[in-house]
Order: structure tokens, then C-alpha cells, then sequence
């Protein structure tokens, strides 16, 4: 009788290599996606006069650094045109397929990998970028790293790594409507903190997350980093097998059947264990916002922010006084009162369909009193969203229909939020700048976003959809 | 890749939790080759105004601590963002260690690819330490990675590292070579793999939706 192993166990176990005796794997990588970020990772091949060992197993998507305004046939700033160039030279020189600016399937890579079908359950994958935990929503084990593994995985199609704990993360009840998977991975951060899930491999699990969409489940998983985890998972099951059936990189046919026999597998066997176990109950989750610099500020909308002199941890404190500095906002003020100037729906947490959909349910025949920016999180994304006329609310609402890029969730395009300006936002990190230098960021859900539009301040959805569906 | 043995050098303690890679190198930096040198923009939003001056009283620019080879932090640090660069602006400023309570997971990936050591203490001993420096600014610390031990004053502290990445960075090894060592499992795991999981393997997809 074998030992009974977890998903992740399962998923680590059948890229292994060579273990070596101090316990380091050496691990096939079956996804290598690159982006414009990963130059430092192409020079070094240069340097080294190496080629991609795996071109065929490397996807390259133009998405950090792209415009979202105008034409986008090419960047107005010559810098960031450069980014996209140096990225379309270094593609064509090793022969890896690129979703470049004006390619219909360009976009996000972390929403494009799963669109596309390149993401399935059982690959292991990696990227130059933190929120690669994305793609464990389908059951892969995917993490992020830095230019010298992106280097070795272009050289060598390995990784090396030591195997982290497992936690399991199990979600009980339903959730609220009005309360979307971003409360609840708030939630989660709020309790276990920033670093809660430091050095572990986060499985999701239990009866909320098999009734979770794919949307949502990428949402979760695209989070897990902000809680430290070196990874998050969902185990596929038929919501994931009729996600990627049709897809363009999917297997198909018989291939497909197959596949799905060997996916069905991938599932936590009933006596493993985990390092640690830590239980939520999604129907008592509420809305959750962030009032702070780091996604463990988050609080429910109903609550107020916190207060330095009511703490006797001098260290604490201290983080709380420089934070709520930064924040410019008063200490003990009620969530629902901070005024906001603008807002952002996009990024690889929250601008997919189903993000979108949940946006413009709240905003539907209201108008934003504070100007916004709406960018899909993939060209594909934006087509279907202006099909089913999405567009048009956002439109009407006031707010600014863009192209598909990581945009202002991190800046890098141009797209940043003004010096001591407050930005209610779908993105993931409310880090001190991370929208643009002296930018204050609140984190929340799409639907959360939209209310806090047409209130003007952070609001509690909740109120807003009254005799509306979601 | 530079060996890290030991190090005696003055420390500077950092006091702030969860200081991510986006505050140790802004984003708008990391357009920038590496040949450009990132060190001046380490820590740049925190240690310079938004006229680009230097804040007299954050540490790194503090006379005692200008020349720390060495950094002291909170807990979680360089959480966040994979950005290597990170790395290079700690290492082309010239700090050769740091000592805090937790490591973001990738930092500490990309740190020893680059000869950084990342020395992880308990929050009790990070903060002790970090009170000593404030006391004494100019207090020498000796980091010898062998015996895995920070000795500063009187107090000697033992740090924990992974023992591999110990043994790189003791040796000066790269990732690569040892990898390159093992070609033949790695073909062997390959031919393996394609018979065992064919639907690994991406096909060629249609062309796509042609709509813009």
C-alpha cells in the first residue's frame, strides 16, 4: 500500500529528476512562459552564447510593459517601445511563440496561459513573475521565479528547488452574494498574515471551492503569494475539464479523454496529511477591503481602520502609525468614509469574464463619480466582453475602456496612479508606490470597486445590488 | 559566482515588516540593464524625497551606516514582486548579507544566484540585535557562514539557511553546472515522460480569431 500523498505530492513527484541527498530536486519545467520583464534572463544566455533548450515549451506574451490607450500598433514612450522590441528580437531568435501587441491572443500571461489552454492540470510551470500561482487554479503546479532560474529554465528546461510543506486551506459553506473569491482570499491574508504561508504549498479545498468558478478559483491562486505560499492548488475536477475542452492548446480528441483519465487522479488522497491545516467558512466571509500597505490590512467594509494608541505593542503600533501615515487616513475612521479619486478594474487577480460581468452588474445604469480605468485582462477577454456589451456600461458609467495589459496594477506602462491619490482597486499588492510613487491603493473585489465608483468612497456592495443579479 | 565565507563589517538595521521588493527597487528602475549599476536606486523611494534628496535620517544614509555591508530587517522580508533586481540593487550597493526573521520565498531563490546570504534569525534575536546597532552604530558584525554564526559585541547568534544554499554559496556554485552534470537523467526523464504523459506536450494550435 503506498503512503497516501496530497495533489501537490502527486504533481512534484512526477517532475522529479534526480533528488539530490540534501534533499534539492532537480524538476522538469512542461510551461516556461517569459515576458518583457525576463530580458536580464535572455542577456545571460547571450553572455553565455546558449540557446532555449525547449522553445517548444516556452510561451512568451507581451503584457508588463504594453500600452492599453490608443492604437498600440507601437509605444508612444520609446523606453517602453524598446521593452516590447527587445522581447519580439529575443522570441525570434530562439524561436518561442509570441503573443506580441496586435496578436488577438495577446494578453495578461497568468489570463492567457488558462485562455489559451497551455495551463492544464498536472504541468509544471514556472515565470518571471510572482503571481505564476495562477495557474495551480487548474490543478498545475506553477510558481514564480527570478532572472537567474529564468536563465537556467531557457538553458536547461529544469529547476532546481527543495520541496516545500503543505498546507491545505479548506473552505466550508457558500459565500454571500456580493461576495466574491477575492473577500474571501482577503480574508485569508487578513488572519494568517503576509507571510502566513511562507515556504508552503497551499492547497484550496472543500465544498466552497468545488462550487467556485475557474474565474474565481484563478483569483484565489493568484493570491496565494500574498500570503507567502510558494504555490496555491485547486484539484480539477469537471468544472475544469469543461473549462479547458476546445481550447486552443488543449489536447483534443482522443488526446483529451485521455488526459482527463490522467487529470481525475490528481486529487489529495483521503488519509494524507498536510504541515498544516487551517479552516474557513466562506458564508461568514463579508466584503473585504484593505486599508493599508500590505494585503494583511484588510478588514470587512463594515469595520473601521485601526488605531496605533490602542495597541501596547510598541512595534506594532509603529507600523500602524506609518502606514495609516501613508495612507492619509485618520486613525479609527470608518471604512465606508474614505473618499476615493479613482478606481481600477483590471490585472491578473480580477479581469476576466466573470470579474467583469460582476463589475458591470453594479454599474449598470449608474455613473462613477470618480474617473477609472477599465483594461481586460487578455484581447480575448475585452472581444467577449464587448460582445455581451460590457463595454458599453463601463462606457456609460464614465469610466475608460482600455486595451489588456498588467496596466496600473504595477505601473510599468505608464498607467499610474497620481502622489497622494486614492485608487480603489482590483489589483493585488497595495504596496507603499506600487500603483505610482505616493499612490494609495485599496484592495478589493471587482464588484466592490464598481460600488466604491458610484458612492465615491469605499462602500459595501451588499447595499448596491438590491433587485440585481449577479 | 562570489564565495561567501565570512564577513566582518558594520550592520544596518532596517526596522520595517513586510518590506517588499517593490520598496527595494521601485518599478520604474527595472527597465535598466544591469551594466547600468542598480545600487543607487536601492530602498530609492524610502531613502530619497520626491525631489530625488537623500532623507538625512533614514539608516542606509546615515554617516555610520553609509559603508553597512551587511542588513538588518523585519519579518517577511522582500516579500512580493520576483523582480531580481531587487537582488542587484542590494549587491551593487554592497551589501553581502542579510539577517532578518523571514524571507520572501523567491527573494531568497534569487538572492543566493547572486552570492547574497540571506540569514534567517528569531524575532527576539533580529530585535536585540537590531537594538544593539542603534546603541552602538559602528558595533562590527562577523558573519561566518561555515559555523552559521553572527557574532557582534559580547553575543554570539546562530543563524539557519538552507544547506544547500549554504554549500553554494560556501563554494561559489552555480545552478548550471550542476545541472549539466546530470544531462543524461534529464534526456532519460525526458523520453520518459513523453510515452507517460503525452498530453504534456502542447500541440500545434489553429490559427487564432483574426478580430484584433
Amino acid at each position: 500500500m503506498n503512503e497516501p500523498r496530497t495533489l501537490f505530492d502527486k504533481v512534484w513527484a512526477a517532475h522529479e529528476i534526480v533528488r539530490s541527498e540534501d534533499g534539492e530536486a532537480l524538476l522538469w519545467v512542461d510551461r516556461h512562459y517569459v515576458h518583457e520583464g525576463s530580458f536580464h534572463a535572455f542577456t545571460r544566455l547571450g553572455e553565455r552564447g546558449e540557446a532555449a533548450a525547449e522553445p517548444s515549451l516556452t510561451f512568451a506574451v507581451a503584457d508588463h510593459y504594453v500600452p492599453t490607450g490608443g492604437s498600440r500598433a507601437s509605444a508612444s514612450n520609446p523606453e517602453i517601445a524598446r521593452m516590447v522590441r527587445t522581447l519580439e528580437e529575443n522570441c525570434a531568435k530562439h524561436h518561442i511563440t509570441l503573443f506580441g501587441l496586435g496578436d488577438p491572443r495577446q494578453g495578461i500571461v497568468h489570463v492567457v496561459g488558462p485562455e489559451q489552454g497551455m495551463t492544464l492540470p498536472g504541468l509544471l510551470i514556472v515565470c518571471g513573475d510572482s503571481h505564476t500561482s495562477t495557474h495551480g487554479a487548474l490543478g498545475a503546479l506553477a510558481f514564480g521565479i527570478g532572472a537567474s532560474e529564468v536563465a537556467h529554465v531557457l538553458m536547461t528546461q529544469t529547476i532546481w528547488q527543495r520541496k516545500p510543506k503543505r498546507m491545505r486551506i479548506s473552505l466550508a459553506g457558500r459565500p454571500e452574494p456580493g461576495v466574491a473569491a477575492k473577500d474571501i482570499v482577503l480574508a485569508l491574508i487578513a488572519r494568517i498574515g503576509a507571510d502566513g504561508a511562507t515556504g508552503h504549498a497551499i492547497e484550496f479545498a472543500g465544498p466552497a471551492i468545488r462550487s467556485l468558478s475557474m474565474d474565481g478559483r484563478l483569483t484565489l491562486c493568484n493570491m496565494a503569494i500574498e500570503a507567502g505560499a510558494r504555490c496555491g492548488m485547486v484539484a480539477p475536477d469537471e468544472t475544469t475539464f469543461r473549462y479547458l475542452e476546445g481550447r486552443p492548446y488543449a489536447p483534443r480528441g482522443a488526446a483529451f479523454a485521455r488526459a482527463v483519465e490522467d487529470w481525475s487522479r490528481l486529487k489529495t488522497d483521503d488519509d494524507a496529511s498536510f504541515d498544516r491545516d487551517v479552516q474557513l467558512d466562506a458564508s461568514e466571509i463579508v466584503p473585504f477591503v484593505t486599508w493599508g500597505t500590505s494585503p494583511e490590512d484588510a478588514l470587512p467594509i463594515d469595520g473601521c481602520v485601526p488605531d496605533p494608541t490602542s495597541t501596547t505593542d510598541e512595534t506594532r503600533a509603529s507600523y500602524l502609525r506609518s502606514a495609516l501615515e501613508y495612507m492619509g487616513i485618520a486613525p479609527g475612521k470608518r471604512l465606508t468614509e474614505i473618499a476615493i479619486d479613482r478606481v481600477f478594474i483590471g490585472s491578473c487577480t480580477n479581469a476576466r469574464m466573470e470579474d467583469l460581468r460582476a463589475a458591470a452588474a453594479v454599474l449598470a445604469g449608474r455613473v462613477s463619480k470618480v474617473p477609472g480605468l477599465v483594461s481586460p485582462g487578455s484581447s480575448q477577454v475585452k472581444r467577449q466582453a464587448e460582445d455581451e456589451g460590457l463595454d458599453r456600461i463601463f462606457r456609460a458609467a464614465g469610466l475608460e475602456w482600455a486595451s489588456s495589459g498588467c496596466s496600473m496594477c504595477a505601473g510599468m506602462n505608464g498607467d499610474v496612479v497620481a502622489a497622494g491619490e486614492r485608487c480603489a482597486s482590483t489589483t493585488n499588492r497595495n504596496f507603499r508606490g506600487r500603483q505610482g510613487r505616493g499612490a494609495r491603493t485599496h484592495l478589493m473585489s471587482p464588484a466592490m470597486v464598481a460600488a466604491a465608483a458610484v458612492s465615491g468612497h469605499l462602500a459595501d456592495v451588499r447595499l448596491l445590488l438590491a433587485g440585481r443579479t449577479q | 559566482m562570489q564565495k561567501f565565507t565570512t564577513l566582518t563589517a558594520t550592520a544596518c538595521p532596517i526596522e520595517i515588516a513586510n518590506l517588499n521588493t517593490d520598496q527595494l527597487i521601485p518599478v520604474r528602475f527595472l527597465k535598466l540593464p544591469r551594466s547600468a549599476g542598480l545600487g543607487k536606486f536601492l530602498l530609492h523611494d524610502l531613502r530619497c524625497d520626491a525631489q530625488g534628496h537623500e532623507r538625512p535620517d533614514f539608516p542606509l544614509n546615515r554617516p555610520a551606516w553609509r559603508e553597512a555591508r551587511i542588513l538588518v530587517g523585519g519579518r517577511n522580508f522582500a516579500c512580493g514582486s520576483s523582480r531580481e533586481a531587487a537582488v542587484y540593487a542590494l549587491v551593487d550597493w554592497g551589501i553581502r548579507c542579510v539577517i532578518t526573521p523571514s524571507f520572501g520565498d523567491i527573494f531568497a531563490g534569487n538572492a543566493v544566484q547572486n552570492g547574497l546570504l540571506t540569514a534567517v534569525v528569531r524575532d527576539e534575536e533580529a530585535a536585540v540585535l537590531m537594538a544593539a546597532l542603534g546603541a552602538e552604530p559602528s558595533l562590527p558584525v562577523t558573519v561566518d557562514l561555515a559555523a552559521q554564526t553572527i557574532a557582534s559585541g559580547r553575543d554570539t547568534l546562530r543563524f539557519s539557511i538552507d544547506p544547500v544554499r549554504r554549500l553554494r554559496l560556501l563554494n561559489g556554485w552555480e545552478d548550471i553546472d550542476l545541472t549539466r552534470s546530470h544531462g543524461s537523467e534529464i534526456a532519460a526523464f525526458k523520453a520518459m515522460d513523453r510515452a507517460r504523459r503525452p498530453w504534456a506536450i502542447p500541440p500545434n494550435a489553429p490559427a487564432p480569431d483574426p478580430r484584433p
